[in-house]
């Protein structure tokens, strides 16, 4: 019998222990609501899964009778948008300074102490200033996103360029290369991955401001719906809102990472560990 | 006028003298080895002729211009490690110095100016015996192999100086053999003017035209950084009979205890 840190399952094993957790907690909420829904049918707090299909389908694929919109989708472009361009502005920001203050030692001596400050602000107190300055519409979202992510990630991109090698940034310059060529052949393709691997790391940040500004003020999104049927309980909106949410966080995440196998071979090792 | 002018060179890090007195001249087409032992200062004298340090005192001067105080083209430099870029294929490293020199805007080329480098960068991988692995990332590369591609990098430029610190130290032994071969044959096509930093006495006298001992002459037991490391011996390889070779190896052997941690 091998040591136990030395036994490794197969791949269906591996598929039957990862989805076994999934299972397990499928089969104990319906043990549950079933419970409940004996005792009160009109429990709203555990809905059965019946309910859950009945609520998107009505949310997905029915016009909303107020306003003639499919709410689910729409809600869901809303927040994709916001979402995108919150963490697309972020990562030019923290790709653009991260790279700046990294490289040139004048730069960082400037701007590095200010984005330290800046980072410890706790994004939601200043929440209210967003509002006020901004007002209700998209753009104070939006910022809440940039303000709460774009300082981790201008001191992570910033960091990944100070791991570069010396030897490289010498090398560069004995084959004649100025700081501008440096910075576009040497040190921008190789912080490209990690600017990937930041952003994520950040998107589940990016989904907390997200949601709370959208809980706020907003008259659509995910977060926004999530917070106006808790008014009536409607666990059968929200549950399947949340796991809807968790999916699409899934797919970026996988995307993410598959745009960086592709685009940046030589970052991701032949047969290294999945990061 | 002598190709290298080294002109009383002192080097100080605050009370600390590193380096005292370094005073010599080098031709073109010289390979020099230096031996050393240990924190004697070999690798800060390799700094200041590649530019990432200065004299303290006393001065460089490459065909009696004084050297720039930062690396640039006219010294190449070749690293125990990460002297290749991870991120371009052996060729895009290689075409990287001519794609540099043909557009200051951006660093790519375009057209006929990048098919040229790039048949010039191809050439320069079959000297180094690495045409087969043209388009393969470093990571996948041997050791040696990425040591061969950052040789060709190097002089893909025609540098007026070749700077090797410990290029081969991190190389199994019989990678290193194919390596001096490789270096010796490229040094005499090319006129090459090297300087190589070593801990193997042997690989010195066998690479080198001419051989430096770098170490400490004089040592105060009460101040032990009162004084620098000189270059001991200056040797013509070649005109040296072996009993010296012995000599300077018994020499180092019983200072490096001396030297302070």
């Amino acid at each position: 019998m091998k040591k136990l840190i030395n036994q490794h399952p197969g791949k269906a094993g591996r598929w039957f222990l990862g989805l076994l957790p999934f299972l397990l907690i499928a089969l104990i909420y319906a043990g549950a609501s079933n419970a409940r829904l004996a005792e009160n049918p009109n429990d709203k707090l555990l809905p059965a899964f019946a309910s859950f299909v009945e609520a998107i389908d009505r949310l997905a694929f029915e016009p909303s009778k107020r306003s003639g919109d499919y709410l689910f989708w729409q809600d869901t472009l809303s927040s994709l948008k916001r979402l995108g361009m919150g963490v697309g502005i972020s990562a030019a920001i923290g790709l653009t300074f991260g790279i700046v203050n990294g490289i040139i030692p004048y730069a960082r001596a400037n701007l590095s102490p200010l984005v330290t400050a800046i980072s410890l602000i706790p994004p939601m107190a200043i929440l209210p200033v967003l509002f006020i300055v901004f007002g209700l519409g998209e753009l104070s979202k939006v910022v809440l996103i940039i303000i709460g992510i774009t300082p981790f990630l201008i001191r992570d991109m910033q960091q990944r360029v100070l791991e570069i090698p010396g030897e490289q940034l010498i090398k560069a310059q004995t084959l004649g290369a100025n700081t501008w060529q440096i910075i576009l052949r040497v040190v921008l393709p190789q912080v490209l991955p990690r600017l990937l691997d930041a952003v994520r790391l950040s998107l589940g940040a990016a989904w907390l401001f997200l949601i709370a500004a959208e809980a706020i003020a907003a008259t659509d999104g995910l977060g926004y719906r999530i917070f106006l049927v808790r008014r009536y309980l409607s666990m059968d909106v929200i549950l399947p809102y949340v796991a809807w949410i968790t999916l699409l966080a899934f797919v970026i995440d996988y995307v993410l990472r598959f745009v960086s196998r592709r685009a940046f071979p030589w970052f991701h090792p032949a047969k290294g560990a999945d990061s | 006028m002598s190709f290298i002018r080294i002109d009383h060179v002192f080097k100080f890090y605050g009370d600390q003298l590193v380096l005292e007195n370094l005073h010599c001249s080098v031709e073109r087409g010289e390979f020099i080895t230096i031996v050393g032992a240990s924190g004697c200062g070999k690798t800060t004298f390799l700094n200041m002729l590649l530019g990432t340090e200065q004299p303290s005192r006393g001065r460089i001067l490459l065909e009696g211009k004084p050297l720039a105080g930062e690396p640039d083209e006219n010294r190449g430099i070749v690293f125990q490690r990460y002297s290749v870029f991870p991120h371009l294929t052996s060729l895009q490293n290689v075409m990287l110095a001519r794609e540099l020199e043909h557009n200051r805007w951006c660093g790519y080329a375009f057209g006929s100016s990048r098919r040229a480098a790039r048949r010039e960068a191809l050439d320069m991988l079959e000297q180094v015996g690495l045409a087969p692995a043209a388009n393969k990332y470093p990571q996948q590369l041997s050791g040696g192999m990425q040591q061969r591609l950052a040789i060709a990098q190097s002089l893909i430029r025609q540098p007026k100086i070749l700077l090797l610190d410990e290029p081969f130290g991190a190389l199994d032994p019989g990678i290193r053999a194919d390596m001096h071969q490789l270096v010796l044959g490229l040094q005499r096509q090319q006129n090459l003017t090297i300087f190589m930093i070593t801990h193997d006495i042997k690989e010195g006298f066998y690479l080198g035209t001419r051989l430096w001992v770098f170490d400490k002459v004089r040592i105060d037991p009460q101040a032990p950084n009162a004084f620098g490391a000189r270059i001991t011996y200056d040797i013509p390889v070649g005109k040296t009979s072996p009993s010296v070779l012995d000599d300077i190896n018994t020499n180092l052997t019983e200072t490096v205890p001396a030297q302070p941690a």
